[in-house]
């Protein structure tokens, strides 16, 4: 019997909680779901009704291909770079002292602080042809005449690596400090070398963490804007910003919205993975 | 196999000394259970000994060789941490095979000592689970199977039962101690329950704030302790008076009191039931003196009773006080 009261007053209660969220599911369909929808919706209309046509002009025209390739290229090397420096940077961190890790935590977290506009025009000073690199590299006569790091692959992924490190960086730190040391030691006193110890004990115990990690950071890399858009200089056009010149320079909306949901059923798609390995990730620590 | 030998080990912690100057020498093929209340400096000994952390000050061999500064994978210890320290994202059989597999054993050679080690430990059934489908009596064979696998000289045990029931402690008990006879292993295992250190071990070694207070045999080391700590930890202690003329203090164990109702007899010391605890086999009574003297005796369940209240004579001879202090 006491079952069934419970129910009721359980249920009594969420109805009032559905009262305090009215507005916000309110906010959400029409700022969120209506324009996912008008968006499907522009991307399979044409002339003669409902078609498929956006989508087969997209991946025939040949400037799709090549930004296809390009995201994916960034995207690779972004997550590569990301990946083996975060997982350094992870380590490092959790091999310092308390105060130690917590400064260095704070220095990863601090550039969350800062508007990636603001950090991306940063790296132009860093950079470019007069910025402080060159300037040193030139100074100490190591190079003739500046290296071109902006406007191309190389300044996009540094950019880009830059912004995306601390996504894969504290996720990863927290697996890394729940890795129990007892299980290093016993490894130790059963004969184990470090290098040993290192691969076969710590790091599978971390991985999972890690794979999740970056995921996330291939999911955000993939439909990223403002940094190819500003160190790329147009000359390493990802899919976001294409999307922006057909709605903003030529405007053909319903090819921009083909891409949208291109873009949105791969993410998905990584999400999916995501999702999965993060679960996973809990089980067997 | 192998003997172990430790000369002023010692461990600082900055200002604080976790074990200080401990002298101690196993002998091949002993069982040394270290006892010991928490804190005491048990683990920290093991780690020690095991190479885990490296001593400040002291020598320590094993056999012939001095190992004080031999990282653990120089020693070829076995060792059963308090935790288990299983690795989760091995199965029980890739667990065992571990120590195998670092000394680069043969694939034939590794398999047949995973094989023979899971038999005798009947974990068997178990060798494709991982540690997180195991109860903890399993997992304390599994932790155990891993240590003895690759014929370590020497097998250390961080109470190792601790975390089990009482019946199946006692069960894995006389199992730890058949197999360490078995094997005939050099053993150090370590716990804070007096009976497990009585019960299990050749000699037995009380530790208290890092400092050895006793090594000896479990018959001497309750019988005859070294000092009134060693006396309380390993049982209940009546303090009385020795009768030598001198104003020294000595220990009597609760059994050796004899009770008399006080109607039939004038000799000893007259008290009164204070309390009294049915513990199964033995009774356990609480009898204070008027003169504000308490004792506690402990009597079989059978054979007569004293009710609470009642007025019972205390006496004991005096071969059975151990004089300390
Ligand atoms: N790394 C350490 N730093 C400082 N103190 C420690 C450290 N490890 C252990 N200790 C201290 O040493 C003492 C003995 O610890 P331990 O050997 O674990 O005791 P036991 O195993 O007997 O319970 C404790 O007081 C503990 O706080
Ligand atoms: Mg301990």
């Amino acid at each position: 019997m006491a079952t069934v009261s419970h129910t009721q007053t359980y249920r009594r209660k969420s109805w009032g909680a559905v009262f305090f969220i009215l507005p916000l599911l309110i906010l959400v369909v029409i700022g969120f779901d209506i324009p996912i929808v008008t968006i499907f919706n522009y991307s399979i209309s044409s002339a003669d009704g409902y078609s498929l046509d956006n989508f087969y002009e997209l991946v025939t025209t040949p400037v799709f291909a090549k930004v296809a390739l390009n995201t994916l290229r960034i995207t690779v090397m972004t997550t590569v770079i990301v990946a083996i420096a975060g997982y350094i940077l992870a380590y490092w961190i959790s091999t310092l002292p308390k105060t130690g890790r917590m400064i260095a935590l704070a220095l990863v977290v601090l550039p969350f602080w800062i508007s990636v506009l603001v950090r991306t025009y940063a790296w132009i000073v860093v950079l470019g042809n007069a910025g402080i690199v060159n300037k040193t590299l030139q100074s100490l006569g190591l190079t003739a005449a500046p290296i071109s790091f902006l406007y191309n692959d190389l300044g996009v992924t540094i950019g880009m690596a830059n912004i995306q490190l601390p996504l894969l960086v504290l996720p990863l730190y927290a697996a890394l400090i729940r890795v129990d040391q007892r299980h290093m030691q016993a490894a130790a006193s059963l004969g184990a070398s470090k290098r040993v110890i290192f691969w076969r004990v710590f790091f599978p115990q971390t991985l999972k963490a890690y794979l999740a990690g970056i995921m996330l950071v291939t999911i955000v890399s993939i439909g990223f804007y403002i940094t190819p858009a500003i160190l790329g200089g147009g000359r390493v056009p990802m899919m976001s910003n294409v999307i922006e010149t057909y709605i903003n320079t030529v405007p053909r909306w319903e090819l921009a919205s083909a891409i949208a949901v291109i873009l949105l059923f791969v993410t998905l798609g990584l999400f999916a993975i995501y999702r999965r390995l993060e679960n996973r990730t809990g089980d067997e620590l | 196999m192998s003997d172990i030998r430790l000369s002023k080990i010692r461990k600082d912690y900055g200002i604080f000394t976790a074990v200080a100057d401990v002298d101690l020498h196993v002998v091949n093929g002993e069982f040394l259970t270290i006892l010991g209340p928490s804190g005491s400096g048990k683990t920290t000994l093991l780690a020690l000994i095991a190479g885990l952390s490296g001593p400040t000050g002291g020598q320590m061999h094993i056999g012939s060789q001095d190992v004080t500064y031999t990282p653990p994978q120089g020693r070829n210890i076995g060792l059963v941490f308090q935790s288990y320290a299983l690795f989760p994202h091995m199965t029980v059989a890739e667990n065992v095979a571990f120590p195998l597999e670092v000394r680069k054993w043969s694939r034939s050679k590794k398999d047949e000592a995973v094989g023979r080690v899971l038999q005798m430990m009947q974990l068997g059934a178990l060798s494709s689970r991982k540690p997180s489908q195991l109860s903890g009596g399993q997992q304390q064979r599994v932790a155990l199977a891993r240590a003895i696998v690759f014929q370590p000289n020497i097998l250390l045990l961080d109470e190792p039962l601790g975390a089990l029931d009482k019946k199946l402690r006692e069960e894995l008990q006389v199992e730890l101690k058949q197999l360490q006879r078995r094997l005939g292993i050099t053993t150090l295992l370590v716990t804070h329950d007096q009976e497990e250190a009585l019960s299990m071990g050749d000699r037995v070694m009380i530790l208290n704030e890092g400092k050895v207070q006793q090594i000896a045999t479990p018959e001497i080391a309750y019988l005859q302790p070294a000092n009134r700590f060693v006396a309380e930890f390993l049982g209940t202690a009546n303090i009385v008076s020795v009768s030598d003329g001198s104003s020294r203090k000595g220990i009597l164990r609760p059994e050796r009191l004899l009770l008399r109702t006080s109607a039939g007899t004038n000799k000893g010391v007259a008290t009164v039931v204070s309390d009294l605890v049915y513990l199964g086999q033995t009774v356990r009574y609480y009898l204070s003196a008027a003169d504000g003297t308490s004792f506690i005796a402990v009597r079989p369940f059978v054979g007569p009773k004293f009710a609470l209240g009642s007025a019972v004579n205390v006496s004991w001879t005096e071969e059975d006080v151990w004089p300390i202090d």
